[in-house]
């Protein structure tokens, strides 16, 4: 706003130096030797470190947002150790006195590679004899458990009913293959970190995540400190999307300040962000659904083959969960592939695993409304999961917004608005189920009666607002009392990552816990100085107030009040809420886009776009709003020109904003959100988390409204000008 | 190679600095004259986060040379606000949540004041087509926008 | 890494033919300092070439428009006769990029740059455009078309640089318009880039042009086939289509990360019918 806010990178300490990472331009090698002594002897350069400087760690699997990782394959993510896995691995790190000495120390770092045939492709990485990433990966989930290794990490599937008998039903069959590509978060802040390490070992890391407790955990035990001695401040965070729920780094900043003994600050330039961190999958999805002639779904089918990147953990058990979730099929069996391959390990990218399944079943479900010449929003009611409805990967839902998202977008002037040639429409559901977690918050009473807040997951858009309206309606303060700050892994227990759009969920509910405490604290408080017994008293309105004959006697005091005594009567007045949030509500959203396609170029303008989702309840309306917006316009990107782009050769091509094409503000119009608010039961303000919902129908509004459009059905994303230039000349379409 | 002495104007103020060939604009901002409020996306001229008016014309910093802009008048979002007062244009940022993690903001704030004095009563199409330069990734752009137009119609009234 | 700003043509080329590593040309800066951040180019000596006043001016000269190489694009904008009469030179210049990289970006730049994918250089060569450059034999004039040899490669000898370019005199009734085909409406490299400037008659019959496509072959191209096509035509879509053909047979693009060749071809095509429309409409209304 005025410049003063701090991001990773605007943090700097005295005598600092500066950290560069040597990064693999092989997508697949073997590290045979790596030789630092010439950069070593650099004038300027105060430490080196390679694999030799991080102790190996067995194999564990541990939570990272909604995704599984493995501390084994964390630390050779952070530094290779016996291969390069893809083109931008970390293979050493310095850390020298200005920016030019640490480039030419990386250019001095002799590395002797063993180039190794790679494989980027995820059915090519599937095939037998694909060239293998990991000598010691057995694919999990099948039986007999195989005895050769394979880039097949694990099978997973759900299974509820007996589809074979329900595709016997079915007047119609739909059964379609979809590719996608893999993309980035575009988070438009490069990972940053400052780190500086004490003499007796203590280190202090400021950097920009998601999650500092996480970190806090992932740098403790790679460098092998206990977390006690590691203090992690989350600076502000320029976008994340859940590409910041891992560490790289961080790890290397803090043992090349150790060996240097000075603070050490790294910024990932934009190339690296593209080469070197986390993207989500690229997928190859087959989806079969079948249909009774009144369009009521009778099996659900699909296939899902995702990319995981160098080390496994992609997101294909979301994406199994998330796929059929929206409809209340009674047969329903997903399988899930996760598949190791030559490209950057991927990372959470918002609603990981869902966009992609959901957008080939919101694909076929369109199909399906067009052969049965039905609306495709009657189809979706028809089949639409309410509460009540076991959803097929397991629980059963309670009350959700999913029919009244259909119905507001039925009710719109969008909706109801006649297209022109070369004009399509396209509708799609989604959904995203939502996790609670660990969190803490403390709410300190101030002595002038205003409240601090203090939360532990870091804010990504709008949550300091959002947890400090909370807090002033539990507290019956104005909201401009409350001070919201994002405190350190020192100050707060633990907190689960930002991620999951559970921080305003959670938080808030940690507030009310917290509330809760102040205010049974000050009603004990109020008996004390009344001399009067507890059910004389109550908290009401932002005051502690006298009952019955009491009120006779005292008048009403507010928290304002007691915190000016507060010495008198006991001392500080606080709360702390520490909770593993429970009962997360998932929140659906139905999106509606126009479009406009020029057949003569197969370009695509985004004429009009409406989201509707439901909320549960919208804590602070406009930051709601937004996340729709945000989500909206990344689905936007993803469908239409955004796609990792490899050569032959295995390495990234595009691996900056010029040819990674994300929308630009005149690429889009405005969106229109509608907020739906079934209130989550669970919650005691009744919010669901929204953060993630947004991205998920965007790619099948948007193919089918291609669809509608040119009357081909694109099954391949992006949707980029080239291929849709071509599907349509091939029909013989390409004229005006 | 001996450094650069370059003395300019930023934000009203007379600065004065020494810098490297190579060294961009955004560089001197931010490591040398510890203005941290541009930001750098990409170093390649393709975000935005780095808009800075040169002599009132808008450009990225990071496409700048510091050596080039000797005796030049340089504003950053560090001189938006007067004082207390902030700009119209941060007030209605504010107003609108037109900011969500707030990285590409100043950039945002920057090129729209520039967009302001150039065209008072800008359509949307216009606003658009100006910021086209100023990547976000947070907000969808519909509240920036939005926000920018409403600015202008408070800056429009007096 | 020197620096050097001198104010003179003869101080540009005398630092220019004396360095002994690699010497680059500084103008807008929106590719060199890309170039040397990435990597790509590491130069021994910047010769800063904006204070020197032939690169600054934009005057008319003989009836026709002599522009500085360093003149940027958002200035060129800002000047309302020129505008008039080269509508599509001065859109081109201003598709380059962003609102802050039109800030800085020069034709000068644009065109030593070198890339075939340049988009004010499509609308140069159409409009006839000639290049001074200023060398240690003194100066000589070179058609923009000419210059570009390939991809990185300039006509440039040692020792010289693009002054300022001369757009010839414009007769009554002419116009010009460049287009090009990109994914998203700004930001990228032009996939397709098609310059169009034409003259019509009192009868509307099309008496002169010049067609030039860019980021479809090696270099910028003329194609004096595709202008064939429509001179003694009124663009009717007979005209138009052998418009179209001669355009599509002159490219020889490349498949990348951009586009393919086929789509490249195809709608080389397209945007060359579509920018001589758009020049056609200026033009009858000039």
């Amino acid at each position: 706003m005025t410049g003063r806010a701090r991001f990773g990178a605007d943090y700097n300490l005295p005598g600092q130096l500066v950290g560069r990472v040597l990064r693999s331009p092989h997508p697949h090698a073997r590290i045979v030797s790596i030789d630092t002594s010439k950069a070593e002897a650099l004038p300027g350069v105060k430490a080196v470190v390679t694999r030799a400087d991080f102790a190996d760690q067995p194999s564990e699997f541990i939570p990272a947002g909604e995704m599984m990782m493995n501390y084994k394959d964390v630390v050779r993510n952070v530094m290779a150790r016996e291969k390069a896995l893809y083109e931008g691995h970390a293979v050493a790190a310095v850390a020298a006195t200005s920016v030019a000495i640490a480039r030419k120390a990386l250019k001095l770092i002799d590395v002797k590679y063993e180039v190794l045939p790679h494989v980027i492709d995820v059915v090519e990485a599937m095939r037998p004899g694909a060239p293998l990433l990991h000598d010691d990966l057995f694919t999990a989930g099948v039986e007999p458990k195989p005895d050769k290794p394979s880039n097949i990490a694990k099978r997973l599937e759900i299974k509820v009913g007996d589809v074979e008998a329900g595709f016997k039903k079915a007047d119609l069959i739909v059964e379609r293959e979809f590719k996608t590509a893999p993309v980035h978060q575009g988070y438009i802040e490069p990972h940053a970190a400052l780190a500086t390490v004490s003499e007796d070992g203590s280190v202090e890391l400021w950097t920009t995540t998601q999650g500092h407790f996480i970190v806090r955990a992932h740098c403790a035990r790679l460098l092998g400190l206990d977390m006690g001695k590691v203090r992690v401040t989350a600076t502000e965070i320029g976008g994340g999307f859940g590409g910041k729920t891992v560490v790289y780094l961080e790890p290397l900043a803090i043992a090349l300040s150790k060996k240097a003994k000075r603070p050490v600050k790294m910024v990932m330039s934009r190339e690296e962000v593209f080469k070197a961190s986390g993207p989500t999958s690229g997928a190859t999805v087959r989806v079969k659904m079948g249909a009774t002639r009144d369009g009521k779904f009778v099996a659900g089918f699909a296939e899902l083959k995702y990319q995981a990147g160098a080390f496994q953990g992609s997101p294909v058990q979301p994406g199994t969960m998330c796929a059929y979730a929206p409809y209340d099929i009674e047969n329903v069996h997903v399988i899930g592939y996760d598949v190791v391959s030559n490209r950057p390990k991927v990372a959470a990218y918002r609603a990981p695993g869902a966009p992609i399944s959901e957008y080939a079943v919101e694909s076929v479900v369109d199909e399906i409304a067009k052969k049965l010449g039905l609306d495709p929003i009657e189809l979706r009611m028809m089949n639409a999961a309410h509460e009540g409805t076991k959803a097929a990967y397991g629980p059963k839902f309670g009350p959700i917004g999913l029919e009244e998202t259909l119905n507001s977008i039925k009710k719109t002037e969008h909706w109801n608005t006649p297209l022109r040639k070369w004009q399509g429409r396209g509708v799609a559901s989604g959904f995203w189920f939502n996790i609670g977690g660990e969190t803490s918050v403390s709410l300190t009473v101030n002595e002038d009666g205003t409240i601090s807040l203090m939360a532990g997951t870091p804010d990504i858009g709008g949550l300091r607002a959002a947890l400090a309206s909370v807090a002033a309606d539990e507290l019956g303060v104005p909201v401009e009392k409350v001070r919201p700050i994002i405190g350190d892994t020192g100050s707060l227990g633990f907190n689960f990552l930002t991620g999951g759009s559970r921080s305003a969920f959670s938080g808030s509910m940690a507030i009310v816990e917290a509330a809760k405490q102040i205010k049974s604290e000050l009603v004990a408080r109020a008996c004390k100085l009344w001399e009067a017994k507890p059910d004389q008293v109550e908290w009401k309105d932002g005051a502690v107030r006298p009952l019955g004959a009491l009120a006779e006697k005292v008048k009403p005091m507010t928290i304002a009040e007691f915190a000016k005594i507060s010495g008198k009567l006991g001392g500080p007045i606080g709360g702390v809420g520490r909770i593993n949030a429970q009962g997360a509500g998932p929140s659906f959203g139905t999106h509606l886009v126009d479009l406009e396609v020029d057949p003569e170029t197969g370009r695509t303008t985004i004429l009009r776009y409406t989201v509707a989702q439901d909320a549960g309840k919208a804590l602070h309306p406009a930051y709601v709003e937004g996340q729709f917006q945000g989500g909206a316009v990344q689905g936007i990107g993803w469908a239409l020109n955004e796609e990792y782009i490899y050569g032959e050769d295995g390495k990234l091509q595009n691996a900056g904003f010029l040819d990674y094409r994300m929308p630009v503000a005149s690429d889009v119009p405005m969106i229109d959100a509608i907020l739906v608010e079934v209130a989550n039961p669970k919650h005691p303000y009744g919010v669901r988390g929204v953060g993630e919902t947004p991205i998920v129908p965007p790619l099948g509004a948007i193919a089918n409204a291609m669809e509608n459009a040119t009357g081909i059905r694109f099954t391949e994303l992006p949707m980029s000008p080239p291929k849709v230039l071509k599907a349509l000349t091939d029909k013989g379409l390409n004229k005006a | 190679m001996a450094k650069h002495h370059i003395e300019a104007t930023v934000n009203g103020d007379a600065v004065e600095f020494l810098c490297e060939t190579e060294e961009t604009l955004l560089d001197v901002l931010r490591d040398t004259l510890n203005l941290t409020g541009s930001k750098e996306g990409c170093s390649s001229g393709d975000c935005g986060a780095c808009s800075v008016l040169l002599d009132g014309r808008l450009v990225c910093s990071c496409l700048v040379l510091g050596c080039e802009v000797s005796g030049r008048k340089i504003e950053t979002i560090e001189g938006m606000a007067k004082g207390e007062s902030l700009h119209p244009l941060q007030q209605q940022f504010l107003k609108s949540a037109a900011l969500q993690c707030g990285i590409c903001t100043p950039g945002v704030l920057v090129a729209s004041k520039a967009l302001l004095e150039r065209s008072p009563n800008p359509t949307e199409t216009e606003v658009r087509y100006w910021l086209a330069g100023n990547l976000c990734r947070c907000t969808g752009y519909d509240k920036i926008v939005s926000a920018v137009m409403d600015a202008a119609a408070v800056m429009r009234k007096g | 890494m020197r620096y050097e700003a001198p104010d003179s043509l003869e101080g540009a080329v005398a630092l220019l033919a004396a360095a002994q590593g690699e010497a680059r040309v500084l103008a807008g800066g929106t590719d060199l300092l890309v170039q040397m951040r990435a990597d790509v180019l590491d130069p021994d000596l910047i010769v800063d070439i904006k204070k020197i006043a032939e690169t600054r001016t934009v005057a008319e000269e003989e009836g026709g428009w002599r522009i500085g190489a360093a003149v940027t694009g958002a200035e060129l904008k800002e000047h309302a006769r020129l505008k008039k009469v080269w509508p599509g030179v001065v859109e081109a210049a201003n598709l380059i990029g962003s609102t802050q990289v039109q800030g800085r970006a020069t034709l000068g730049g644009n065109l030593c740059n070198g890339s075939p994918a340049a988009d004010s250089v499509p609308a140069l060569i159409a409009a006839g455009a000639v290049a001074t450059l200023a060398g240690p034999r003194g100066k000589r004039d070179l058609p923009v078309e000419d210059v570009m040899l390939g991809p990185r490669k300039l006509a440039l000898q040692k020792g010289e640089m693009v002054a300022s370019f001369l757009l010839p005199p414009r007769p009554a009734r002419s116009s010009d318009a460049y287009l090009r085909f990109i994914p998203r409406t700004e930001m990228d490299i032009a996939v397709v880039g098609a310059g169009v400037s034409l003259t019509v008659d009192g009868a509307g019959i099309v008496t002169a042009a010049r067609v030039s496509l860019g980021a479809v072959a090696a270099r910028v191209l003329l194609v004096p086939e595709a202008a064939q096509a429509i001179v003694g035509s009124r663009l009717d879509a007979a005209a138009q289509e052998r418009l179209e053909a001669a355009a599509r047979a002159a490219c020889r693009p490349i498949d990348d990360k951009r586009g393919t060749t086929e789509f490249r071809i195809q709608v080389a095509g397209v945007l060359a019918r579509r920018a001589a429309l758009i020049a056609l409409d200026r033009a009858r209304s000039n």
